[in-house]
């Protein structure tokens, strides 16, 4: 339940959202050393870009909201 | 341990600083401080930048930021959970409570626990979810206190002072309370969003630093990780009939980040943005914090790779605080003196900030939903606004008798219970953010059900989050706060069907549709 926001939850927002959980919760997809990122292990490294990647989505959905609530 | 001048001075400069800045703080978009909102909430004036200052400084506590690296030091893989935790975070953050903020601001609602009083009717129910955010959050209060010993221990400042004939134990910490008590009662919530500029400040500068300067010495990250074991270095598969560390890892990252904003202080913080679009944009950039706790809880590896727990010289902190003191061995070894005071600072005032917005939210709770409710229903704003004054210096004492007295021990196994517990509201809160169908006693049954499970699963345990389940014959090692929030909602659902077969809620709603949006 705690995807859906406004008035109107589009399917894709949804999805959006739900995708870091779908990510993060995977651990055996992870859970690996190779391949290393200039000597970093994969779950390190991995799990970081996830950092970035959750706020770029939520900047998307954001930005679509906006858009859609402000359309000028 | 070697007391050294300059990082004493640079330390104790940036402390008087954020002191007199506390004091200050009152002046900074001034209010009437007579009024609850306007001491407990700042005014809800707080523009998306303040409010990612003072969010960042309080979800992101000086405990963690000691606790975590101390968790990879010992455990490797294992202390890594943080950042699944952090990345989850925010997507229920940007999701749920814009609506939370939404009704608040339209109803003029101070606590999480008003919100429920509104939306069910119930004040048996209300008062569950008040004590449960101040039981939460006391032990966590007296958590940010083991941070702050360990870098005044690490700086070589004394812990009993002796004055004469008179010797006062745990000196620094009373001198360090006492000014957050005065400044906190004096400014409010204003106070910890100001320091948290400056101290967020140091903490970035920390990490760049950190993260630059440590692996430059110890031979870049392929050498750092090279010299963790390799056996910790990644979570144990899962075996046959277990599924193991990784289950472990997985619901640990899921149950605190549920949890998390539940906490009376990420309410108060979130309550007192001045817009619903701050809430947003905070989901949004609030991530950069999470950033740093990745850095940080990476110093726990650097730790190793430097060798500091074999290092003579750190054996004394070690024997005090543990591998808490990893990190201030870290960087008493890397940095030059007068950077190792501002790390230490970094790490002091961060302890401070969320210490007086964990008070704050405690004393609005308490002023809110049992002062006003049961004691003194006709209390004018400014005797609410008094009583929050001193319940937050209640709040404190009580946190530093805690630390004081007993063992370390306690307020970290109780600190572990509170998370438990506060996520036993999430029905309540997060579902009753969108439907009012729940009927008040199945909630109220559901959240005793789960403090009763997940109290007696984490006492099994020893005290250890994770209590294994066993599921159809495969064992499933799970944190004990979902695992025995799945009860409380099924508990829920199952004693609202039953209510509703016997007899229809009353309607007592106080909020709207529209309210939400």
């Amino acid at each position: 339940m705690e995807e859906r926001t406004d008035k109107r939850p589009s399917r894709f927002r949804y999805a959006l959202l739900a995708a870091p959980f779908v990510a993060m919760l995977a651990v055996p997809s992870y859970n690996r050393i190779d391949p290393q990122l200039a000597g970093v292990p994969f779950f390190y490294w991995y799990q970081l870009l996830w950092i970035g990647l959750g706020a770029l989505l939520l900047a998307l959905v954001r930005r679509a909201e906006r858009r859609r609530n402000d359309p000028s | 341990m070697n007391a050294d001048p300059a990082a004493i001075a640079v330390f104790l400069g940036l402390c008087l600083l954020v002191t007199a800045l506390g004091f200050v703080a009152a002046r900074w978009r001034r209010g009437d401080l007579d009024h609850l909102h306007e001491w407990g909430l700042g005014g809800r004036r707080f523009g998306a930048i303040v409010t990612w200052f003072l969010l960042g400084g309080d979800l992101y506590t000086a405990y963690t930021f000691v606790a975590v690296p101390a968790l990879m030091f010992g455990a490797g893989a294992m202390g890594f959970f943080a950042v699944p935790y952090t990345v989850l975070v925010y997507p229920i953050l940007f999701a749920v409570f814009p609506r939370l903020w939404s009704v608040a601001h339209k109803h003029g609602y101070v606590t999480v626990a008003d919100f429920v009083r509104g939306r069910f009717g119930s004040g048996a129910l209300a008062l569950a979810v008040a004590a449960t955010g101040i039981f939460a959050t006391m032990p966590y209060i007296a958590l940010q206190l083991v941070g702050m010993e360990a870098v005044i221990a690490g700086l070589g400042i004394p812990m009993t002072f002796v004055i004469g004939d008179l010797a006062i134990p745990d000196a620094p910490l009373l001198i360090a309370f006492a000014a957050l008590a005065a400044y906190t009662y004096n400014s409010g919530l204003r106070a910890p969003a100001l320091i948290a500029i400056v101290k967020d400040g140091l903490l970035y500068v920390t990490v760049v630093a950190a993260i630059v300067v440590i692996p430059a010495e110890l031979g870049g990250y392929g050498k750092i990780f090279a010299s963790v074991d390799s056996k910790s270095l990644l979570l144990p598969p899962a075996g046959a009939g277990n599924l193991g560390a990784q289950s472990a890892y997985a619901t640990l990252a899921l149950g605190s980040a549920l949890a998390l904003l539940l906490y009376p202080h990420s309410i108060t913080g979130l309550l007192s943005s001045a817009s619903r679009d701050a809430v947003k944009r905070n989901a949004v950039f609030l991530p950069a914090y999470s950033l740093a706790l990745a850095a940080i809880a990476l110093l726990g590896y650097m730790a190793i790779a430097a060798g500091v727990k074999s290092a003579p010289e750190y054996a004394a902190g070690f024997a005090g605080f543990g591998n808490n003191f990893a990190v201030p061995a870290l960087f008493l070894k890397s940095f030059p003196a007068w950077f190792v005071g501002v790390a230490f600072a970094a790490i002091a005032i961060g302890a401070l900030v969320p210490a007086a917005i964990m008070s704050i939210a405690c004393a609005n709770l308490f002023t809110r939903n049992i002062y006003r409710e049961y004691i003194r229903s006709d209390c004018s704003p400014k005797q609410e606004s008094s009583v929050a004054k001193l319940a937050s210096l209640v709040v404190k004492l009580g946190a530093l008798i805690f630390i004081v007295e007993l063992p370390m021990k306690y307020a970290i196994n109780l600190q572990l219970l509170g998370g438990v517990w506060i996520i036993q509201t999430f029905p309540a809160v997060a579902l009753g953010l969108y439907t009012r169908k729940l009927h008040p006693n199945a909630l109220l049954f559901g959240w005793a059900s789960g403090i009763a499970a997940g109290t007696w699963m984490a006492a099994q345990s020893g005290f250890k989050p994770i209590y294994e389940l066993v599921v159809l014959g495969t064992s499933v090692p799970c944190y004990a706060a979902l695992s025995s929030l799945v009860l409380n909602l099924a508990v829920t659902l199952t004693l609202c069907a039953v209510f509703a077969l016997v007899a229809p809620k009353p309607a007592h709603d106080s909020t709207l549709a529209e309210d939400y949006v």
